[in-house]
């Protein structure tokens, strides 16, 4: 069940364009772009630690809404990306 | 309205599926919900570049026929009888006259200096990026921890182009190798490590050992090693997988009133032999229960749906299975139990609460989870206290905090609904 040569969905982190393999997640297609995610209380930059769902610690804004786990959501294509918001 | 099933098994990861399929099987009326949009749960996750094995497609397929599927729904608040679940399109509330709970497991991840900088993940958690797709090619990657799933993440990760530049694993060597000459009374077992070992030709797999530092500006750069002659080697790399086991999702149980068993430092769902929890109607299988892996998983959501279906003769059919599936668990878990070093390595300013960055520091001093929290804001944040609060509880610090709805940070609008309701949602 290889998807060799599956389409690639193109989306926007950051206002760069960025494409990743269809089934990609935002976390994914994130990291084509930063490491950088989100920013700790204390200002520090934060990347993703568990990848499945638990830490919270992907979080972006997706298409102006907050506070979504990067590693929970399916990319598609034409998604606006905010990090470190 | 809500939608009422016979049997609600919450997990769809190979416990949650066998359970499906079982309860199908005898008739009944069968809704599987899962936080992930696909089915699979984490051992069994699709991965976009090589598919999943065919011993998941099957238990996939075989589940779905016979049963609704209710994919990307956490659950996040309960009643008895009737679970309130949030998608990304709304809230809805789902009824149920048995429950299987196969919520399965969480990474274990342990504190210490530079564990906070992007490129340090959890073993299986790099494992689950990379198979939706993060960029891995041509990375330098140190695999690191605890346990056989170090050598399974290893390869995989391999598959997908990583180069991995060490497996650095803690337990002893001499422990190591008698687990592996045990295996010969184990054949799928060990016909799983020597694929693994042929996998990874060529990678050193270094055990008595452990990261002691991640260093990086930013980003991950570089590790420090602490060997097992006692000397501190620098490795030059872009991401470090770390996992030391795993650890029970028992929220949702907890919740419903399920008592647990709290002897270990990690909680786990109290079931009779036959899986029915303290709570009659509901039944718990695979991990929740205590780590036992996939193949203990399997078997004990086959034995949980079946007797929540009251077939019990049928279930009682795979009791010696499952039990001797447990006994393998639990040599595992021995010969991969942590070095005490490992609970020493956080500093006082190294980060514990990661979404409130409450430095371990600041936890001097407090009896407990509860008196940390409200002095500190330690567990508070979004992930409500599972990284931070598995992490204390495996230090022996303090014991795990107590799940309250919502199980998860919920819209406003999921608030609303579930006040909206007569009843009261209950709360421990």
């Amino acid at each position: 069940m290889a998807v060799n040569g599956a389409g690639q969905i193109h989306l926007e982190i950051d206002g760069v364009a960025v494409s990743v393999p269809e089934g990609a997640n935002v976390a994914a297609a994130v990291a084509r772009a930063t490491p950088a995610f989100r920013r700790g209380t204390q200002g520090g930059i934060r990347g993703p630690l568990c990848g499945m769902g638990v830490c919270f610690e992907c979080r972006v804004r997706i298409d102006a809404c907050d506070h979504q786990r990067a590693c929970m959501v399916p990319a598609r294509a034409g998604m606006r990306v905010q990090t470190l918001v | 309205m809500s939608e009422q099933y016979d049997v609600l098994v919450c997990g769809a990861g190979p416990a949650g599926l066998a359970a499906t399929r079982a309860a199908a099987s005898q008739g009944a009326r069968v809704g599987l919900i899962d936080a992930q949009p696909r089915p699979g749960g984490q051992v069994w996750r699709h991965d976009l570049r090589f598919g999943t094995p065919r011993s998941a497609r099957r238990a996939v397929a075989a589940a779905l026929r016979g049963a609704d599927w209710l994919g990307g729904a956490s659950v996040v608040a309960a009643e008895r009888g009737e679970l309130l679940l949030e998608r990304a399109d709304g809230a809805a509330r789902v009824r149920y006259a048995r429950l299987v709970l196969a919520t399965g497991a969480r990474e274990l991840s342990l504190p210490f200096p530079g564990w906070t900088l992007p490129g340090v993940t959890g073993a299986g958690g790099l494992q689950a990026l990379v198979k939706q797709g993060w960029p891995i090619a041509g990375r330098r990657v140190v695999v690191a921890g605890s346990g056989p799933l170090l050598l399974a993440v290893a390869a995989g990760l391999r598959r997908h182009g990583a180069r991995i530049l060490a497996i650095v694993e803690q337990a002893p060597a001499a422990r190591v190798r008698a687990f592996a000459w045990g295996l010969v009374a184990a054949p799928t077992a060990a016909a799983q490590a020597l694929r693994l070992r042929l996998a990874l030709a060529g990678v050193p797999y270094r055990c008595g050992e452990f990261v002691q530092a991640a260093h990086g500006d930013g980003r991950l750069q570089a590790v420090t090693i602490r060997t097992a002659r006692g000397r501190v080697q620098r490795v030059e790399c872009e991401q470090l997988a770390v996992g030391f086991g795993l650890v029970p999702n028992v929220e949702l149980a907890q919740l419903l009133g399920c008592r647990l068993d709290r002897s270990g430092r990690h909680a786990s769902v109290a079931t009779d032999a036959g899986l029915q929890t303290s709570v009659p109607e509901i039944y718990a299988a695979g991990e929740v229960r205590g780590i036992g892996g996939a193949a203990a998983a399997r078997l004990e959501g086959r034995i949980a749906g079946l007797a929540a279906c009251g077939a019990d003769a049928a279930a009682g059919r795979s009791a010696r299975a499952q039990r001797r599936a447990r006994r393998f668990a639990a040599r595992v878990g021995r010969c991969f139990s942590l070095d005490a070093r490992l609970y020493t390595l956080a500093e006082p300013e190294t980060i514990v609460c990661r979404c409130e960055d409450v430095p371990f520091a600041a936890l001097a001093g407090f009896g407990d989870a509860r008196a940390a929290k409200l002095a500190t804001r330690c567990g508070m944040g979004a992930c409500q206290g599972r990284i931070c609060g598995d992490a204390l509880a495996a230090l022996g610090r303090y014991a795990q905090p107590n799940a309250a709805a919502p199980l998860f940070p919920v819209r406003l609008s999921t608030l609303t609904d579930i006040w909206s309701e007569s009843q009261p949602v209950t709360s421990t």
